[in-house]
């Protein structure tokens, strides 16, 4: 094993203040060019998790998309502090439609 | 159903009967592959929904509170308190090999033991709500590594399920019928071909024996 892998969360200051407390490194942003360069960067930096809250992950689909079939890093949404907004879920049944062909889930 | 652009000669439907058994062996194979492959996105499926519902509601909570916080304290004194953190998370990332889908495994080494090194401030002049939000989340962090794991896992499973699927429909669809239909005309051809090579000896032989009579 090279270097030990790294934990990142993404997201507004009030919603992943929290985080730094458990040692991950956050990040605060909430422009959409400067999370998708971030993510990127992490990437290539070995973090191999990215919490991302839902809002800022809105912003930025694509980017998280194209990281979806690779192993490293495998970004994980979660609840920003308004609230949860079901975008977590929604990937999840994505998933079961793309390998069953269709939401068996409910 | 599209019959092959060959040649009807012995040499291509003996190469062609090879085909058409490796394609049917590799069919069976990965409808198999695809069939355990479904069975294990069951179950991972499962735990990730339980899973990622106990994690949003863990966040949801360590939300409420973090918010009480930032109504009381002031957002200086609560970003100078979280701002050096003693504890930190490394991970060690290992590999899992599921029918060869080839899943990353996480495991989390903290740097400090102490579980109340996720305390980084004194607790003087933060509020309570702060130490409820920390708390919370330090609680749910081992379910959210384990998600982050899980969730990557059901999408590179998703994928290869996608893919092994496309492949068995395009062999017991498009290939296997393609390879029998061009094997039956294969053989048509040639055994057309053996009878009109009889039937036109024959002709030869009675003409030669006509001409045979006649000299005598």
């Amino acid at each position: 094993m090279s270097e030990p892998y790294k934990t990142a969360v993404i997201g507004d200051t009030a919603s992943v203040s929290g985080f730094a407390a458990l040692g991950l490194s956050v990040f605060r942003e909430t422009e959409p060019e400067r999370i998708s360069k971030l993510i990127n960067r992490l990437a290539a930096n070995n973090f191999a998790v990215i919490y991302i809250t839902e809002p800022a992950a809105a912003l930025v689909g694509d980017t998280i998309k194209k990281y979806r079939s690779s192993p490293l890093p495998s970004i994980v949404l979660i609840p920003a502090i308004e609230g949860n907004t079901g975008d977590g879920m929604r990937a999840l049944h994505e998933a079961v439609e793309k390998a069953v062909g269709s939401d068996i889930l409910n | 159903m599209a019959r092959l652009n060959v040649n009807p000669t012995r040499m291509e439907l003996s190469k062609l009967k090879k085909k058409l058994q490796s394609a049917r062996r590799g069919h069976k194979l990965l409808k198999d592959k695809r069939d355990e492959l479904m069975r294990q996105f069951m179950i991972l499926i499962k735990e990730n929904r339980q899973l990622r519902s106990e994690v949003e509601k863990a966040i949801g909570e360590s939300n409420r509170y973090m918010a009480v916080a930032g109504s009381v304290m002031q957002r200086e004194v609560l970003e100078t308190a979280l701002m050096l953190p003693k504890q930190e998370v490394e991970l060690e990332v290992s590999e899992k090999n599921v029918m060869s889908v080839y899943i990353p495994v996480f495991s989390p080494k903290y740097r400090t033991d102490d579980t109340n090194d996720i305390y980084s401030y004194g607790t003087a002049f933060t509020s309570i709500d702060l130490d409820g939000a920390v708390s919370s989340l330090s609680e749910v962090f081992p379910k959210m590594i384990r998600l982050a794991e899980i969730e990557k896992a059901c999408q590179l499973m998703a994928d290869e399920i996608e893919k092994t699927r496309r492949r068995v429909n395009a062999l017991e669809h498009i290939m296997i019928p393609d390879y029998e239909e061009t094997i039956k005309y294969i053989t048509m051809k040639l055994s057309e071909n053996e009878r009109s090579t009889t039937t036109s000896l024959m002709k030869v032989k009675d003409m030669v024996l006509k001409q045979s009579h006649d000299f005598n």
